[in-house]
């Protein structure tokens, strides 16, 4: 099989540029990373294709190019073409939520990471209700009895959190029911976070 | 017969497009769905009827000869696995039609919903029936740019992320299986696989080895085996239950299938068991590992489905009839069990508006019916005798004992001590989530229904009510999966036929019908 030493080489240079590309944490050079690895690809494809002759149309034994391979390549570009378009979308509605085009990481490994042992002690005596008793102040506190201070609990803390101020407003002083839980559920949650 | 095979594609793809142009309608579009899906089983169960008793059925698309044409190709394998994965799908269709009627299009727009779930359905059974190489990359992209929709449906922010992770890991593996198509045509001259199976042996060990690499580490990114799983429990929990529930149980197991293939038939010449032995125990303790680590039921069990992928590729390595048997049947088995603790899984999050298992509690008493769609998969998916979980491994750990290497007692006791540990994860979900009394019944429900309108509650939702149609539909999975229990003498004798006839030398597209193209058979 007769192959053009350029479409190797550029080929190469393609799938290496494409692989670089891709590792970057940006979207768009993932995007761009992914056109170049699927270009190389379609390459790769015309390589493998071997020596390239007249259109198969014509039909002469011997010297035509084979024809698969392009049929091939023909549908590997549509399918490029339509994932391109696809991430785009995502690319251009991930800029749309305000964070840029960045992967980012997984918030629940960050939020494994930094579990708080006392929630570990909880999944290890699987809340046997005697000992919430025991650690008396906690009692009805679903997960983590470290607690973050809130507005809601001392007056004077002033919480610049945007969305928790209409609450604020509306009960300055922790109404008779709802407050407990809730601060314990809400901090809980940033702990997790 | 064989004009049954192409509408196992083209009918999906047929009501994608009705289902698109009735995009406003939405009850036009569940009916459509549903017929479509409901016809598709149909038709594989005749199918697979059909093959069992004859021969397989191969139809040469468009009536061009065979190395050059598309070819569809129906075997016992193909005819099961469609059949399974259509009644899934269904079930999880049927699923989502509750949680869409019950919650509106707020989150899930549901007049995009339908066509993807339908070219998601089509790519499945078309990678299930592809008879070349080329033909299963379409069907993997069909069912890929589908699910990407699927992942990223109503494109919130954490979908948003998680569908990155996942695009990204997937395009790569898109990448490798393409450019792994191109070196096996430029070796062997075709991407049928029959050619392919039969050109292999001529080839020199060294090229087979690493074009078998190649396809391995494609499709092992698909079927999320170890080193390459990293992406599945990132990407999983965050989209809506029914996704979850459909991808779980399927897309992976389309990667194994496709292993399978590879394994069986296209590479019978050269063997890499040794190298896939051990990346089954990595992927079984690792996984099985990370679901011991999480607390959230939906990670719990994106974790616990990559430890269960390592059972296949044991049974995928041991590469004896009865171990290639036991792999299948276990691959039906996960996918109806998988499927089945996702959906209600599903439920939990809407009757508790959560999945952390510190937060939920006392579901046994609120919701005596999730506790028990729960436990049953859930004691199933750990090899509780009788269930299905417990014949499969029971089958392939027998299957390993007979080749009896030091290595397979190895993987016995990696297997036995997976399972045990799955077990302990799902039960701890269960004893805090289920069992754990709630201190003050009333109150803890004002506070959950209370925090539903919290802001940054983001882990707590509001609880939503269950229409009665989602809990029937797990229910029913949960009936398929006992029915996997108590038809296990059928289903595992037509499993053994299946690993028979995989390793069989070449009992696959008949070329000779070349010249005599079938008739009856129509285009996509």
């Amino acid at each position: 099989m007769d192959v053009s030493l350029a479409l190797i080489v550029i080929m190469a240079v393609l799938f290496a540029c494409g692989v670089y590309a891709m590792l970057e944490r940006s979207l768009t050079r993932v995007l761009i990373g992914f056109l170049l690895l699927g270009n190389a690809t379609n390459l790769l494809l015309l390589i493998v294709m071997g020596r390239p002759g007249l259109a198969p149309f014509f039909g002469a034994d011997g010297s035509v190019s084979d024809p698969l391979p392009q049929a091939l390549t023909l549908t590997a570009i549509v399918i490029t073409f339509a994932v391109s378009a696809f991430l785009l979308a995502l690319i251009y509605r991930s800029w749309q939520l305000g964070r840029a085009d960045t992967v980012e990481d997984d918030e629940e490994d960050i939020a494994l990471r930094e579990r708080t042992e006392v929630e570990e002690d909880l999944m290890e005596d699987e809340s046997d209700p005697a000992d919430d008793e025991a650690t008396t102040d906690f009692v009805g506190v679903d997960t983590s009895p470290i607690r973050v201070l809130h507005n809601r609990d001392i007056a004077t803390i002033v919480d610049d959190a945007p969305t928790d101020r209409p609450f604020a407003q509306d009960r300055p002083f922790a109404p008779p029911q709802g407050p407990e839980p809730r601060a314990g559920r809400d901090d809980a949650g940033e702990g997790e976070r | 017969m064989s004009a049954l095979v192409p509408l196992l594609v083209a009918l999906p793809l047929l009501g994608a497009a009705v289902t698109l142009v009735f995009g406003r309608n939405t009850r036009v579009q569940v009916i459509v769905s549903v017929i479509t899906l409901a016809v598709v089983s149909v038709i594989a169960a005749v199918l697979l009827v059909t093959v069992d008793g004859s021969t397989p059925i191969a139809v040469e698309v468009g009536g061009w000869p065979a190395p050059f044409g598309i070819v569809l190709y129906v075997d016992r394998l193909a005819a099961l696995l469609v059949l399974v994965s259509s009644i899934v799908l269904l079930a999880v269709l049927l699923f989502s039609i509750g949680q869409g009627s019950a919650d509106g299009a707020e989150e899930t727009p549901i007049s995009i919903f339908n066509p993807s779930y339908l070219i998601l359905s089509a790519g499945i059974f078309n990678a299930f029936i592809a008879g070349d190489l080329f033909n299963l990359y379409v069907g993997f992209e069909i069912l890929l740019v589908a699910s990407y929709v699927l992942i990223t449906l109503g494109s919130t922010e954490s979908r948003i992320r998680t569908g990155a992770v996942y695009i990204v890991v997937s395009l790569v593996s898109s990448i490798l299986f393409l450019a792994a198509i191109a070196m096996i045509y430029g070796a062997l001259g075709t991407v049928n696989m029959a050619q392919i199976a039969m050109r292999m042996g001529e080839i020199p060990q060294d090229t087979q080895l690493v074009l078998h690499l190649l396809l391995v580490i494609a499709f092992g990114i698909k079927a999320a085996v170890f080193p390459v799983s990293f992406w599945l429990p990132d990407s999983y929990p965050t989209a809506p239950a029914p996704v979850t529930a459909v991808f779980a149980g399927l897309l992976t197991k389309v990667g194994v299938y496709a292993l399978i293939r590879t394994e069986t038939q296209l590479f019978a010449s050269n063997s890499i068991d040794t190298l896939l032995m051990i990346v089954a125990l990595a992927t079984m303790v690792v996984g099985v590992l990370g679901a011991v680590a999480q607390a959230e039921l939906k990670r719990i069990l994106s974790f616990t489905l990559v430890s269960h992928v390592g059972y296949m590729v044991f049974g995928l390595a041991i590469a004896t009839p009865a171990a290639i048997g036991a792999t299948i049947y276990y691959i039906v088995h996960h996918i109806v069990v998988q499927t089945t603790l996702f959906l209600a899984v599903g439920l939990v999050e809407r009757r508790a508006g959560s999945t952390s298992i510190l937060r939920v509690k006392g579901l046994m008493r609120a919701a005596p019916v999730i506790a028990v769609l729960y436990f049953v998969p859930a004691i199933n998916l750990g090899g509780i005798p009788p269930f299905s979980g417990f014949i499969g491994k029971f089958a392939l750990f027998e299957a390993a004992a007979e080749v009896g290497t030091p290595l397979m007692i190895v993987l016995i006791v990696g297997g036995v001590v997976t399972s045990l540990l799955t077990l302990y994860a799902l039960m701890r979900a269960w004893n805090l989530a289920f069992w754990r009394e709630k201190e003050e019944p009333i109150d803890a429900e004002e506070r959950i229904a209370y925090l539903g309108k919290a802001p940054a509650a983001e882990e707590q939702q509001e609880r939503r009510r269950i229409p009665r149609i989602m809990t029937v539909a797990t229910g029913g999975m949960v009936a398929v999966t006992l029915a996997l229990t108590v038809f296990a003498g059928p289903i595992y004798a037509l499993c053994d036929r299946i690993g028979d006839a995989l390793l069989q030398p070449i009992a696959y597209v008949p070329l000779h019908e070349a010249d005599d193209p079938a008739d009856g058979e129509e285009g996509p």
